[in-house]
Order: structure tokens, then sequence, then C-alpha cells
């Protein structure tokens, strides 16, 4: 077209980056790599290369290797090798290196954008001021953390090597996000990017050696699901980040069950996009556009529920539809285009059936008639309108620019339908009341809230989910957290094995009068109850005299106590101030029997008075110190770059199951359940199996206290199968699984129906009289959530 | 709840059309302001935050390079309310002004851009009142309207009677569009009533002039105002509203242009008619430039690219515009002095 022809039309006409500086680096790679090893690329042991093709023109890019076992196998010994002296280096140290990332990532910056937009097929205008600034400011920040650490994090010390696993819609910001604060904290990784877009991984690896990291701090394998497979099972690997499918997820949870690797998921995501009708509609339907156009859809919390009010609903249908005709889909590297292609064909069929099947349920489809190009894998932006919670595309996450909406009456009825998913990674709430949007937030089970905002993301943020989402957090202090672990628990031994059960003696008095029968039962929403199967288990002292029973739970006295613990919302909306002061009561009606309790557990454990003293004396100060912590362990408040606040709240999880150990049966199970319902979780407790009687006299202290019922549910019987109850329970959120092997093991394979958290001692032995191993923050830290409300502000 | 002010339009209005002369050649119909209803101006939210992140992201969405650059910055030209209101202006100086709004890129860049023999002028030329005549008969025959700024500008508080008869005088005077400037204070204090008698006067008062709605919105501080007064505004029979006089301490902002865009876009979504936009103060660079264009393109389409519907009150820009079509057709970077001033 000539000027002339522009100025009657108007037209934007093309607008290209160049890519030659890309295409030359594929060519003095002869676009063939191997893996990144100790510092150098090395041929796949096996030979086998897999190809790598751009979305946008179905070309063919470059070959990658396919790792096999003796590929992990050889950056898994590397990066054990060069842990040691990379956590010898120091805070300062490895700041410097970090530091030396970001100035690299920053010189760079244009390679990597463009590199990462042909690869990925998401527009140049995303990698260029999104993707590659956002993964300089994540080794930035982490280089703060590692100069602050010796100092910030002086009870922790880094987990060892880190495998870890990223998805193809964020390469090079999923690296970033994953290998910067494992590197601050003296990890040292093997990184595993997706197939389809290895390539900036590779070229970052190469960059960060010549920018001095030392060899085998950073190795990077590349291959398909069965590589990543290996990595998981590679014993020499000490943790798995994982970001990526639930499905997946679930299967890394399986296989890393038992094994003592800590694990961290950042899952897939339905999250609702709610606007109220005091709502900047505009400024909403701008959000819709961040939210669900961004990246093509292909965002873990792109906001692709959109809840609309329904006296709004209508206009903002009109206003969201015009909206969707000026965006414009076209090449990656176009720079005046809105989206760009799918990943990769088997995406684009994915999203097309979806599509098809929310059709065929009733919805009404709305797309973009603007022209988007007839090669490659490119998808209008896609509007589902009519759309109801029972729709296959309301619940499916699709992964593709594709927006379901659906309306509701009040602010109650949003949360509902919000809150109604599996899922709990990220929603958005748009009103211009502030009461409003600040009510709404907390509610919403969701790790990262945005009010009047939506896919904002900083390093200094904590970003990850609730529910099936995953656990773990990225960013922050508290991102810092699942790269490091406890010093106290570092010394942990195995648990000496239990002495034989005793025999039972007979409890005949004679003829003096007998004392009154005792019956201990389960406790289960504020009550004594009986079990359901009606059965008794005897408890003995270690000579086997006769103490009493205890009832024999099983299956439905767990579903009793999980409804009785899920009704008992109300403990978590309880102020602080509330929950500290039941503490305290209950540390006071202890005391108040403290005799008793020890006369107790020197029957059951054959410990001397004084010691079974002890251990009341130890749980009443601890029910003290967490009724200390109840009002203190707060969140924080982050400063993200931007005029506004994200406030990290402390959030309970929900009901948590806990296996309590044999040792210490009072203690331990203070130690456990204090720090739960402190935080205002509700607690399924499954006593020592041994000698359950110290807890089920402390139901009665329940009883006193003040303690609303259903927030401590006490469940007496076999640990072991109990607790393989509660990790295949769906609506437990967590399970703490402490006092055998086989209980932590059952624990984390079990807990992949709804992927609750898990806390187990894998059969260590804790010193449950030690305050540095067993109380205060090294367990508060797992009784809460943390979510992060951002609140950008402004008038 | 409904809150209407009724208040009988002023009938003379209601038929108009624009004035002959060919400076509105795609006849947009007139707005005819409506009722006050004051619904349409409680249900107003805008959200601060949220205009920025729109406004920001917007450059990296779109760009224009080579040809479409070259015609993209003509048709700003076209656009542009070639400006002069300070104190030391002087017939001489108008006299000049309007000799470049005839002329206002050079001749052989014209014709290597192959625009040779096309009227390209600029959209009109903007004076204080004591100098409409003088550029009334500098523009004779070119159809290049002349805009008055009126009513006590900039900071509008002489009395209402006087602003009347400013407007009266400029119209006498052969202005064909009038700039009007509200009173801030009426806004500040929430008084849209009498935001919307005032601007229903000055509209009445300008006849077949156009009218342009000054809000001064560096005074007017926060997006909400903005948006209020350009919805009363427009009630009140705007035809064009504008962002600044240039004199307050903050001009032409895009997020500012972004809140009054959406009211034009809301205004006629209600009442079907067309009002035009002028940001005003601060737009110095061809890339500036480009940038509200692409907004108004965005947010309200094509119709808002010509000068019937856009205009930018601009002093220094266009020797800047200059310089980048000279760079477009030589491919040398170019300066100042080789363009000829206004």
């Amino acid at each position: 077209m000539s000027v002339a022809n522009y100025f009657e039309t108007m037209e934007y006409g093309p607008a290209p980056e160049a890519d030659g500086e890309a295409r030359a680096w594929l060519a003095r790679h002869d676009a063939t790599f191997g893996h990144f090893i100790a510092g150098k690329f090395v041929a796949p042991h096996a030979g086998e290369h897999l190809t790598t093709s751009e979305p946008a023109t179905g070309k063919t890019l470059a070959r990658i290797a396919q790792g096999a076992a003796a590929d992990v196998e050889a950056a898994v010994n590397a990066a054990r090798t060069a842990q040691t002296a990379w956590a010898k280096l120091g805070g300062h140290g490895r700041a410097r290196h970090l530091y030396a990332l970001a100035r690299m990532l920053q010189r760079h910056a244009r390679l990597f954008a463009v590199l990462e937009a042909i690869d990925n097929g998401k527009p140049i205008r995303e990698t260029r001021d999104l993707d590659v600034p956002l993964a300089a400011r994540h080794f930035y920040y982490h280089a703060g953390w590692a100069q602050l650490q010796e100092r910030e994090f002086a009870d922790q010390v880094p987990v060892g090597v880190i495998g870890q696993i990223i998805p193809w819609n964020f390469p090079l910001l999923m690296l970033a996000w994953k290998i910067a604060p494992a590197l601050a904290a003296g990890n040292t990784v093997v990184l595993k990017p997706a197939e389809f877009t290895s390539l900036t991984a590779l070229l970052f690896a190469e960059l960060s050696a010549e920018a001095g990291l030392p060899p085998g701090v950073l190795n990077v394998i590349t291959g398909d699901g069965a590589t990543g497979a290996l990595l998981v099972e590679n014993p020499g690997v000490d943790k798995i980040a994982f970001t990526g499918s639930t499905e997946v997820g679930r299967l890394i949870r399986q296989a890393t069950a038992g094994t003592g690797k800590s694990l961290t998921l950042e899952l897939g995501g339905k999250s609702p996009f709610i606007v109220f009708d005091d709502a900047d509609i505009d400024g909403a339907v701008e959000g819709v556009v961040d939210a669900i156009w961004f990246n093509q859809g292909q965002v873990c919390c792109a906001g692709s529920r959109l809840l609309l009010q329904e006296g709004i609903a209508e206009t903002f249908r009109r206003r969201l539809i015009r909206r969707m005709e000026t965006l414009r889909v076209g090449m990656p590297l176009d720079k005046a285009i809105d989206m760009g292609a799918v990943v990769a064909p088997v995406q684009l069929e994915r999203i097309k059936s979806l599509v098809e099947t929310g059709v065929k349920e009733g919805a009404e489809k709305y797309q973009a008639s603007g022209a988007i190009p007839a090669e490659g894998c490119f998808y209008p932006p896609t509007l589902l309108w009519n759309v109801h919670p029972s729709s296959t595309v309301a619940t499916e996450e699709i992964f593709g620019p594709v927006l379901v909406a659906m309306t509701f009456r009040t602010p109650d009825e949003a949360v509902m339908l919000a809150n109604n998913t599996r899922y709990g990674l990220a929603a958005s709430v748009w009103s211009e009341t502030i009461g409003l949007a600040l009510d709404i937030a907390p509610k919403l089970l969701a790790g990262v809230v945005w009010v009047n905002a939506t896919n904002l993301f900083d390093a200094s943020v904590g970003f990850g989910g609730y529910r099936e989402s995953g656990f773990g957090r990225e960013g922050g202090r508290e991102g810092m957290y699942e790269y490091l672990k406890p010093r106290a628990w570092s010394g942990r031994k195995a648990r000496a094995k239990a002495s034989p059960l005793p025999t039972a003696a007979g409890a005949s008095t004679g003829f003096d009068v007998p004392p009154i029968d005792r019956t201990a039962k389960l406790f289960v929403g504020g009550k004594q109850v009986r079990p359901d199967g009606n059965y008794s288990r005897a408890v003995l002292s270690p000579k086997g005299r006769r103490l009493g029973e205890a009832g024999e739970g099983n299956r439905k006295d767990i579903r009793n106590a999980v409804a009785a613990a899920r009704s008992a919302e109300g403990w978590a909306r309880a102020t602080a101030h509330n929950r500290a002061q039941i503490l305290y009561y209950l540390a006071e009606n202890l005391s108040a029997r403290g005799d008793e309790f020890a006369r107790r557990i020197a029957d059951m454990t054959g410990v001397t008075g004084a010691k079974a003293r002890t251990e009341v004396d130890a749980s009443i100060e601890r029910l003290f110190s967490y009724g200390a912590w109840a009002d203190k362990f707060e969140g924080s408040i982050h400063a993200p770059p931007l005029r506004g606040v994200a406030l990290a709240m402390h959030e309970p999880i929900g009901v948590v199951g806990v296996a309590c150990p044999d040792e210490a049966p009072l203690l331990g199970f203070i130690s456990l359940v204090a720090p739960l319902i402190a935080m205002g979780n509700r607690v399924v407790a499954v006593p020592s199996e041994r000698h359950p009687l110290a807890a089920t006299d402390f139901y009665q202290v329940l009883e006193t206290s003040d303690v609303p019922g259903g927030v401590v549910n006490i469940v007496t019987g076999d640990r072991d199968d109990l607790v393989k109850v509660l990790a295949e329970h769906d609506d437990v959120d967590a399970l703490w699984a402490f006092g055998s092997q086989e209980a932590s093991t059952a624990a984390e394979r079990l807990s992949i129906g709804n992927l609750k958290r898990t806390l187990v001692d894998h059969g260590l032995a804790l010193d449950w009289y030690d305050r540095a191993t067993s109380e205060g923050p090294i367990l508060l830290r797992h009784a809460v959530q943390v979510k992060n409300i951002w609140i950008p502000y402004g008038d | 709840m409904t809150q209407s002010v009724f208040i009988q339009n002023p009938s003379p209005l209601a038929m108009q059309t624009p004035a002959p002369g060919g400076e509105h050649p795609h006849a947009i119909p007139r707005n005819s302001g409506r009722a006050l209803e004051m619904d349409w101006v409680d249900d107003i939210r805008i959200n601060l935050s949220a205009a920025e992140r729109r406004v920001a992201s917007l450059p990296g969405r779109r760009t224009v390079k080579k040809d479409a650059q070259a015609a993209w910055l003509l048709k700003a030209i076209t656009c542009i309310d070639l400006t002069t209101l300070n104190g030391d202006d002087t017939t001489e100086r108008v006299k000049r002004l309007c000799a470049k709004a005839k002329a206002p890129v050079r001749s052989d860049v014209i014709e290597k851009l192959g625009f040779a023999g096309r009227d390209l002028h600029t959209g009109a030329v903007c004076v204080y009142h004591r100098f409409v005549a003088t550029a009334v008969e500098a523009l004779d025959g070119t159809g290049i309207p002349v805009a008055a700024v009126s009513t006590g500008f900039p900071a509008g508080l002489v009395p209402h009677d006087v602003k009347l008869k400013e407007i009266e005088a400029s119209v006498r005077d052969g202005a064909q569009e009038i700039d009007i400037v509200i009173t801030r204070e009426h806004v500040l204090t929430g008084d849209w009533r009498a935001l919307y008698a005032e601007v229903r006067d000055f509209r009445a008062a300008c006849g077949n002039a156009h009218i342009k709605t000054i809000l001064a919105t560096g005074d007017l501080k926060t997006l909400r105002n903005v948006a209020k007064a350009s919805m009363v505004c427009m009630m009140a029979g705007a035809d064009f509203i504008k962002t600044s006089t240039g004199k307050e301490g903050v001009n032409a902002t895009l997020p500012v242009t972004l809140a009054m865009l959406r009211m034009i876009r809301v205004y006629q979504e209600r009442t079907g008619y067309k009002i035009g936009f002028k940001p005003a103060g601060g737009i110095s660079t061809a890339k500036d430039v480009l940038n509200y264009q692409f907004l108004m393109k965005e947010e309200l389409g094509r119709d808002w690219l010509e000068p019937d519907l856009f205009r930018i009150g601009a002093s220094s820009l266009l020797a800047d515009i200059e310089r980048q079509l000279e760079h477009h057709v030589t491919g040398h970077y170019s300066a100042f002095n080789r363009h000829p001033v206004g």
C-alpha cells in the first residue's frame, strides 16, 4: 500500500520485529542441541533428538536432545557435585552470581524476546515487555535474598539438588521463577523445560556459563514427559518443583510419595473474574482482555470464568463483543498484534473440541471477526455466553483464548460460584466500592486475588494455588521457604522401633469396690460419641495392665468428623484474639488437671511420675505458646513495583487431618493440634494409637474451654488405617502424618484425589520437648496458606 | 432511580446542520444536546489504575512503520488546530501562523510522499478573539476554519454575560469554532446542573459555530470528575470535548483521553451522536500524536481519525512531524531549521 492508500484506510500495516540474531544463534548451533550439563553442551547419551517447531508457521526450528536415564543421572551428579561448593560460597557470593544473571538477561533482552516469540508463538510485545523484564526482575529480587540469607533465614539450610520441570506457556519466565529462588538459597538445579519450548532455557544456560555461573549449578536436560519422569524418579534429587497440568502433578505426587523428596506443584486453574454492578465496566472489559487474551489464554491463572452481576450482564456483553472486534491476531513477531499463535496443533485441537462441546451444551459463541493467519496454530478470541456452572466448559481448563460467562445475583452468590471449582489459583474482583471488594477477596479460595486488576506478577509477591491448583509459593519471602529446610529438622533420626505390644493381664481387683467404669469415646462435633462400628480396643500399660478401652474408629467416624470440622467454618472467621483466649483457657484447664494427666501418661507409657509431669507442663506451655502466636503469626505487605500494595495474608488451610505419634502422647498431640487451631483450621486428630487416653481425656478439657464444636475432633483407632481414610477424603484440605514411615507414605501417595497439602515425618523422630524443633513458625508455616491480594489504588 | 432534570431543548440547536464551507466534509449529524440525565452522571465509574494499564500497554500493541507511519502523520496534520495563545501575539504573528496552516509541509517532501496537488492543510487555526478577523481574512478561500478560544479563556472566571458576549463577538467576526472553558468550580463542587446550564447557554450563543468544551482536566484532577464533566457537556450540546487550555499544570494525558473517549462512546450508544475529541497541550512529538491516534482508533473507531471528530491543539507538534516526514522520504534524520516556521 502507498502512503495515499494508508491515508485513506488508516490501517496499521506490517511492523515486523527482526529475527536475524535469533536465527544466527540457532545456526551457530546447527539448530541441534545437546543437554547442558556441568557447564557445557553434551550430546545425548543415546543420541536421540526431538524436533521443535515454530507454532506460527509449522516449520521446524531445531532439534533438541531427548533425555534418557544416563543423561538425567549425569545432570543430577553434576548438580550434586556442585552443590556443596555453591552453598559454601555464601549468600554474598551467590548474590553476585544472581545479579550477574539478571544483568545478562538485560544485556540479551531482545535476543531472548525474539527467540521466545518464535519458539512459543506468543507476541513479541509480551516477550519483550513482560516475560523478559519479569525474568530479570526475579534474578535481581532473589540476588537480594541470597545477600540477606544468613541473616533472614539463619535457621534454614538449602534443600540440596532440585529437579524442576516447567511448562511451555512462559518458558523463560518459569525458568526464572524456578531457578532464581533455588539458586539463591544455595541449591543446585536440574531443569527440564517443556519439549515444545526448550530453546530459551538452552540459550539461558549457555549465557549463564559465559556470565561465570560455575559448572553444575544449573543443568538443563531436554526431552519429553519420559525425561521428566526420569528426573522425578531419580534418587539423587532432593526436591521436585513442577509447574504444569494437574493431571501430571498428581502423577508426580504419587511418584515421590514416601521418598522424602519435597514437592511444590503449580497446577491448573479455572480462575473467576468477578464483575459487580458498581465496577468500572470499561476497565473490567480491558481486564478481561488481559485475563484471557494474554498469551492466547495459555495462562494457568487466566481469568477464564467471567461472573457478571445480572444487572450489568447485558451491557458488559455488548461492550466486550465490541472490544473483541479490535483485537488483532497475527504473526508473533508483528509488533502491532494482541495475540499470536497457540503453542502446538495438539493444543489447537483441544481448544476447538472444547468450544464445540460448549456450544453443544448450549453456549452462544462469539468470535472476533478480524482476520487470523490461515496457516499455523491460530485461534480467534472467543466468548462463550450463556454458560452454566454445570457445563463442561465452565469446569474444564481450556487453556486457550476462550472465556465462559455466567451471571450472579448477590455478593454471596458470586463467592459461591467463584469457589465452585476444584481449583484455586487466582481470582479477580472488580468493584469501585472498597468495602465490597475487600470483603470478597478473603472469601475467595485462591492463592492470588487481584482487585480491579488481573494477571499482575512480581518477584516480591508469592504466587501459587489453593486446592487442586497445587501447593507451594513462588516469589516473596514465602517462596524462599520452598527451597530451604529447617536446620532443626536436618539431624532427625529414624524413630526407634516400638517395643512389642504387651500381653493383656487380667483386670480383676477381686472383691474390692472397683473404680467407676470410664469409657473413652470419640469426640466429634463437640460431642462424645460412640464409634460407628461399636468396637473398642484395649489400652494397656507397658506391663499389660488394662487401663481402659478406646473406640475403634472407622471410615464413617472419619467421615462424620470431617463433616463436623467442615461445618465449624466459623472458627476460621473468629478473631485471632478470640482464638488466643481459647488456647490460653485450654492451658488453664489442662493445668488444673495436671496431676491426673501426668498419672495417665505414666500409666500408659511407663515413664516416671516426674517425667510424665514434665510432659504435662511442656504441653501447658505449648498451648500458651500458640495462644501467643495466634494473633502474632501475621501476614505481610509486599511492595511490588506499582502504585498499590499486595497483602500476603495467612489464611487457614481448612480441615486438617492429624495423625499423632506414640511418643509423648499428650505433648505430641498438643504440638500438632495447637498450631493448626491457632491459625483457624479445624482438626480431625487421630491420637497415639498405643496411648490414646491422654487425648481422649483431653476432650473434657476442650469441652470446658469454650472450644466450639467441630474445631477439634478426635477419632481413636488404627492410625495407619485412619490415615489412609483421611488421605483419600476429598474434603480434607491437608494432612499431617507423624509417627511412622508407613503413615507418611500413605498420606502422600493417597493425597492425590484433591491434592491436599501434606506434612509428614517420614518416620523420623522429632524431639517434642525441643522448641526449636517442634514449636512456633516451623509448624505454623505449614498451618497456613498464603493468599496474596493485590490492591492497586489511585483516583 | 431516574433523576432527570428536564430543561427544554433550545429549539434552534436541534435542527442545526453544519455550516456550509466544506469544513465538515463527512457531515456528521450535529449533537442536538439533550435534557440533563443525572443517572448518566451518577453511574460513572472509572478506575485510575485500570485506565493507566490500558494506555500503558497500547504503544506496545499498536505501531505503524514506514508508509503507514507517514500516512498517519499526514493525517495528524489535518487534525491539528494550529494554535497561538500568547500574551505577545500580534496580527503579523497570526498571519504567519495562517500561512503555515495552509502549507504545513515543505512541497518537495509532499511531492515525494505522492501528495502533490492534494489540498493538505491543518484542521484549523486557533487564536484569541482579538485575532479572529485577521485569521479569517488570511484563510479566506482555503476552507480552513478559525477557532476562537472564548469565555474568559483560560480561567473562565469572567461574568457569564461577558462570556456569552465574547462568543457572539467571535462568531460575528467569522469564527466557525468556539473553544469555551467551563467553570471548574461547578465540577469541583459537583454542581452538574450549573455546568449543564452554563454550557447550554454557550452552545446557544455559538449558533452555527461548533463548540468545543475545554474541561481543563488538569484542574479537575480525578478521572471521575473528567468523565462526569464530559458527559454533562455532551448532554448540554458540545460538538467536541477538549482536555485542556494548555495553561494548566498538567495538560492532555492518555489516561484522561481514555476517560473522555469512553464517555463519547457511551453518549453515542445512548443518543446516536458522534462527539469529537480534542487533546491539547503537551503533544509535541510525532511519537506522542501516534499514541493518541491509536487510542482514537481502538476506542472509538476509524471515523475518529478525521478532523471532523478529532483535533489536536498544538503549536510545536507540526515541526516534529515535518522532520519525521523528511526522514521518511530521504532516509536522513532531519533538523528543525530545514522546515519553515509558522
